[in-house]
Parts: C-alpha cells; sequence; structure tokens
C-alpha cells in the first residue's frame, strides 16, 4: 500500500454502529475537509445579510467574516471564523488560522454590537490563533487578550457555536460567550493533541492517545459545564439542520434579551467564574472553609463512565 | 573579598559565565553583577525581595491542584513541583506594600510545572482581583508561565476567561493593574491577564509571546533571531509600556502607585 492510500484509510472514520467513537474519531470529523464552514451556516442561518471587513489599523484578514444580518426579526452581528472552502480558498484564509487583525476585526464589530445593542453569534472553528512571525510581531497574544477582556463586560448577549475545532486561546477569543453550542463532533481543547502528544511523550504519532486524556468531545464539554448545548449534526440535510440551529439561536437570543443590560453580563461573568475544579485546605483542619462560589457538582458515576470509556 | 559563608556556595551566570557566590547574587535579587543577566526568581522570593519589608500577607494559600482527569504523570508532577518550590500552586497571592502604597499582588513560580495556569491558578488570582475590588486596592502583578496547564484539559483553557472577567470589572471599578513581564511569560498567560494591565513592565531579557519559538520555526520553516520575542522586541513593537531592571522595580512601582491613586467618587 502507498503512504497515501494509507493515509486514505487512517483518516476513514468508522460510523459502524457498534463502534462508540472515540476522542480521535471526532478529531478527524471535525477537522475533515468535507465539513461545512462557517461561511455555510452564516449564508443559511441569517438573512439581509451585509459582510463588513477590516480592523482599522492593520488589515482585513479573511480568516476571520463578520457582518451584520437578521435572524428572522432580529438584527444581529456574526462573526465566524473561516477556514474556506476550497484549496485555494483554503489557503487565502490561513487555513483558519487568525492573525491578530482577524482578532482586532472580530472587536470591532462587537464593540459595534454593543453601541446598537445587537445580540452577537460566533462561529468557532480553528486549529488555533496563527504561530508566525508577523503574528508575534502585530501582538497575537495582546489581541487575544483584549477580546477576553472587552466580550467578558459586553452588556449584548453572545453565542458562541464551535462547528469544528475550537484550539485554545485562538478559539476562546470568539467564544466568551452566554452560552457555547458544540456541534455533535466539535472539539474543545487547550492544546492540540499533536501538541500535547509531543510534549507527553516526545511522539506526534500518539495523537489518539493525547485526545482521549484531554477530553475534548461535545459531551466533555457538557459535563465541565464549559458548553451548554449539543447541536446533532445532518450534513446530508444541511438546510434543515441550520434551520433547526436558528430556531435554538433565536429562542436563546429571546430568553437572554430578556435581561437587563447589566444582568447580560453578570451571567456571563457567572457562567465563566464557576469553571474550574480546584481542592481548598486550610492550615488548621477544625476550620471549614465554605465558599460562597457555586462550584460544579460532577457526578462519580457519569466522570467514572467518560475517564474509563474505551 | 566576602567571608564565604557555610551555606554559601558558587553560582555560575548561564549567559557570561561569571562565578558568583549565591549570598552575593541573592542580595543582587538573581542579576549577574557582571552582564546583569536577570536570572530566575521564585515568586515567595521575589515578593520579600521587591515589597516593602515584611509587608507581605499572603492570600488563599490552601486554594490547590487537582487531577481531575487521570492526567498521565500529573498528580506525580504535582507532588514534584509541591516538593521542589515548597508552595501549594503556581502563584503566590496576598497583599503588600511598594513604597508604602498598598495593593494586592501576585507572582507566579516558575518552578511549579513552568507556572503554568490551570484550575487552582485562575481561581487564586481571580479571588485577587475580587478582593482588590473589595477593597479598593491596585493590583501588581508578576507574571512568568508556560501557558495554559494541558493537564487539566479545557477547563485550564477557561480560566483565562475567568481571570479576563475579573481583570475588567476591577478595571471598570477605577482600579489600577499592572502588570510585570518576566522570563518566561508565553501562551495562554500572555494571551490574557499578562497583556490587560494598564502598565505593563518587563524585566531586561524576557522571553515574552504567544507561540513558542519551536512551534513558530516548524510552522514557517525560518529561523529566528535571537532577540525574538525578547522583552526589548516587544518594547519596540510598541507592546510594553518599559523595560526596567529588577533592582529598580520596586521603586518604579511604588512611583507608579503614587501616581495612580484611585480617583475619589464624586
Amino acid at each position: 500500500m502507498t503512504d497515501e492510500k494509507k493515509a486514505a484509510v487512517e483518516m476513514t472514520i468508522d460510523l459502524s454502529e457498534d463502534k462508540p467513537m472515540t476522542a480521535y474519531d471526532r478529531l478527524k470529523a471535525a477537522r475533515a475537509t468535507t465539513r461545512p464552514t462557517s461561511q455555510a451556516y452564516i449564508e443559511r442561518i441569517f438573512t439581509e445579510r451585509i459582510e463588513l471587513h477590516g480592523d482599522r489599523h492593520f488589515g482585513d484578514d479573511p480568516a476571520v467574516i463578520g457582518g451584520i444580518g437578521f435572524l428572522g426579526e432580529r438584527p444581529v452581528t456574526f462573526i465566524g471564523i473561516e477556514k474556506g472552502c476550497d484549496i485555494d480558498d483554503r489557503m487565502t484564509r490561513n487555513f483558519g488560522c487568525p492573525r491578530p487583525e482577524g482578532y482586532r476585526k472580530a472587536l470591532r464589530l462587537m464593540r459595534q454590537a454593543e453601541k446598537f445593542g445587537r445580540p452577537i453569534v460566533c462561529f468557532v472553528d480553528t486549529l488555533g490563533a496563527y504561530c508566525g512571525v508577523d503574528a508575534e510581531e502585530r501582538g497575537q497574544g495582546e489581541a487575544i487578550a483584549r477580546n477576553l477582556l472587552e466580550m467578558m463586560g459586553l452588556t449584548v448577549p453572545i453565542i458562541s457555536v464551535i462547528i469544528g475545532e475550537g484550539g485554545s486561546g485562538g478559539a476562546l477569543a470568539l467564544a466568551c460567550a452566554n452560552k457555547v453550542y458544540m456541534l455533535e463532533n466539535a472539539v474543545y481543547s487547550v492544546i492540540t493533541p499533536e501538541g500535547c502528544a509531543t510534549i507527553l511523550w516526545r511522539d506526534a504519532a500518539r495523537v489518539a492517545d493525547a485526545a482521549k486524556c484531554l477530553h475534548i468531545t461535545a459531551d466533555d464539554m457538557i459535563l465541565f459545564k464549559v458548553a451548554e448545548r449539543v447541536i446533532p449534526e445532518d450534513f446530508d440535510n444541511f438546510d434543515e439542520m441550520c434551520r433547526l440551529l436558528a430556531h435554538q439561536l433565536d429562542a436563546d437570543l429571546t430568553e437572554l434579551c430578556k435581561l437587563s443590560p447589566k444582568r447580560i453580563e453578570e451571567d456571563r461573568y457567572e457562567r465563566f467564574r464557576r469553571l474550574g475544579i480546584i481542592e481548598e485546605k486550610t492550615e488548621n483542619p477544625r476550620i471549614v472553609i465554605k465558599t460562597k462560589l457555586p462550584r460544579i457538582n460532577i457526578n462519580k458515576d457519569i466522570l467514572k463512565r467518560i475517564l474509563h470509556r474505551k | 573579598m566576602t567571608p564565604v559563608r557555610k551555606s554559601d556556595y558558587t553560582e555560575t551566570c548561564p549567559a557570561c559565565g561569571h562565578e558568583v557566590s549565591s549570598s552575593r547574587l541573592k542580595r543582587n535579587l538573581k542579576v549577574c553583577p557582571r552582564c546583569g543577566k536577570h536570572g530566575r526568581m521564585g515568586a515567595r522570593e521575589r515578593l520579600e525581595a521587591l515589597c516593602d519589608k515584611g509587608s507581605f500577607r499572603e492570600l488563599y494559600r490552601g486554594v490547590g491542584s487537582r487531577d481531575f482527569l487521570n492526567f498521565p504523570k500529573y498528580a506525580e508532577k504535582l507532588r514534584q513541583a509541591k516538593e521542589l518550590t515548597g508552595e501549594n500552586e503556581a502563584v503566590v497571592c496576598g497583599v503588600a506594600r511598594f513604597g508604602g502604597e498598598p495593593c494586592a499582588v501576585f507572582a507566579m513560580e516558575p518552578g511549579f510545572i513552568m507556572a503554568s495556569m490551570g484550575s487552582a491558578v485562575g481561581e487564586k488570582i481571580t479571588r485577587t482581583f475580587e478582593y482588590a475590588m473589595k477593597h479598593s486596592l491596585p493590583v501588581v502583578g508578576f507574571t512568568a508561565s508556560g501557558g495554559a496547564r494541558m493537564q487539566e484539559g479545557v477547563l485550564s483553557l477557561m480560566q483565562m476567561a475567568k481571570v479576563s472577567g475579573a481583570v475588567g470589572r476591577h478595571g471598570n471599578d477605577g482600579g489600577l493593574y499592572i502588570t510585570v513581564l518576566t522570563d518566561p511569560t508565553t501562551g495562554g498567560v500572555t494571551a490574557s491577564f499578562a497583556m490587560q494591565g494598564d502598565i505593563i513592565l518587563a524585566e531586561p531579557g524576557a522571553l515574552i509571546g504567544f507561540a513558542g519559538r519551536r512551534v513558530i520555526e516548524q510552522t514557517t520553516g525560518t529561523v529566528l533571531p535571537d532577540d525574538f520575542q525578547s522583552a526589548e522586541f516587544l518594547l519596540s513593537h510598541g507592546f510594553v509600556d518599559a523595560i526596567v531592571a529588577r533592582t529598580e522595580l520596586a521603586s518604579t512601582i511604588a512611583l507608579l502607585l503614587r501616581q495612580n491613586r484611585k480617583r475619589r467618587p464624586a
């Protein structure tokens, strides 16, 4: 078998029913080039759209698209990380790895949404923020940091949909949201499984093991309360799938828009404030610290099931 | 010649090879007396050396990490890190004074799993900002980190947003936040609270960046110049306010705290 054929077999996703999908299967599904990208969702979900360009500082990053459209009767700002649909498009869009100007464009559109009280819907699909010399020179870290800081303080509702890969800080910079949806086979991770395998075992080929250890699937996100909803995938009936997704977005935005602007900010703050699992000791064992902050209560049985699944 | 004490030993500067006694190096805040190379400094050591003498009072020491994912080698790593540093977690938080000016402080411990940020680090820093806001204090943070702690999976990533929320609230309340970027500050910490200061200082020669050097070299297939991602590189690209030598840090922070006192409510 030629190497090319081997790779093709390797990339085939086993969908036989008796075998549950592993984290690695889902990772492959999330990265599949046949998967619809942000553009496809935006075209089907929003009507009367206008795309807006540029960060007003340096340029226009094709890896991030954004603009205004209607979701039903409601004007909404949409932003998406776009991987591109064919090889030329993918190259233009840097394979969906944004540069600082992409994040600054997103932030500009979000500030605009804040000014006019429009909800924001983000579509996230990236391996991660671009790792390049120019990106570092223009402050990739600062651009992401600024997005996190300002998104956390916005008083309009934000919903982020992870449609494929949610790669680390580059994904989080568009996902400081009131609600996060995961597509069924989308993944969300602090580091690429390849990077993790390299650090852990000095062997990037152990990506399947790393994917399992990192807990990157939609189920994991629900367990850790990092995401609120899992959206079933049905790419054969994509229009219908988008119709249902639009319906879900509309329902959640209707609920969120009932809150006062201040409550919307508080809702987002509290959502992230809860995240994290720690242990807390005191110097004096007789004193029990009662933390006012709500903690995640993890059901031990569910945790066991997830940790030991094959 | 300085008398050599029993506990003293000779250290060699990694930059210029200068040999110096450990007590002299400590007095000089781990800065090589010949070439000025800023050596790495532990969190507690740093706070004791830079804050007003005896002013540091620690908060949230009991908060620590849990290996909730059963991640390979993590429990062992945590145990070793605690043994090596004597700390419970990769950040030390509390309140202190600089030149008499009170503030909340945090300093990250490079010896603790490369000061990576997991749930506990995120929680401690978030609490420090909430404490500072409640008591109307500025925050001074010394950052050093390899980034988010992969051993805690996506919840480490979420700490970036959690801390950012607290930084934002403290700032909207009129609070001053000074960050001091020390060697090395990278990854998810650069992409969150390290770059969110009202005033961003850096130590000379510190490595500061988002992506790792090797990753960039692999991605782009180029060899990077030596000064890439140094504090000086960031200064020239407009991402830090000033580079301050460690021996000048305490007085500079004191000055900034004095110049940026909180506006009295109208």
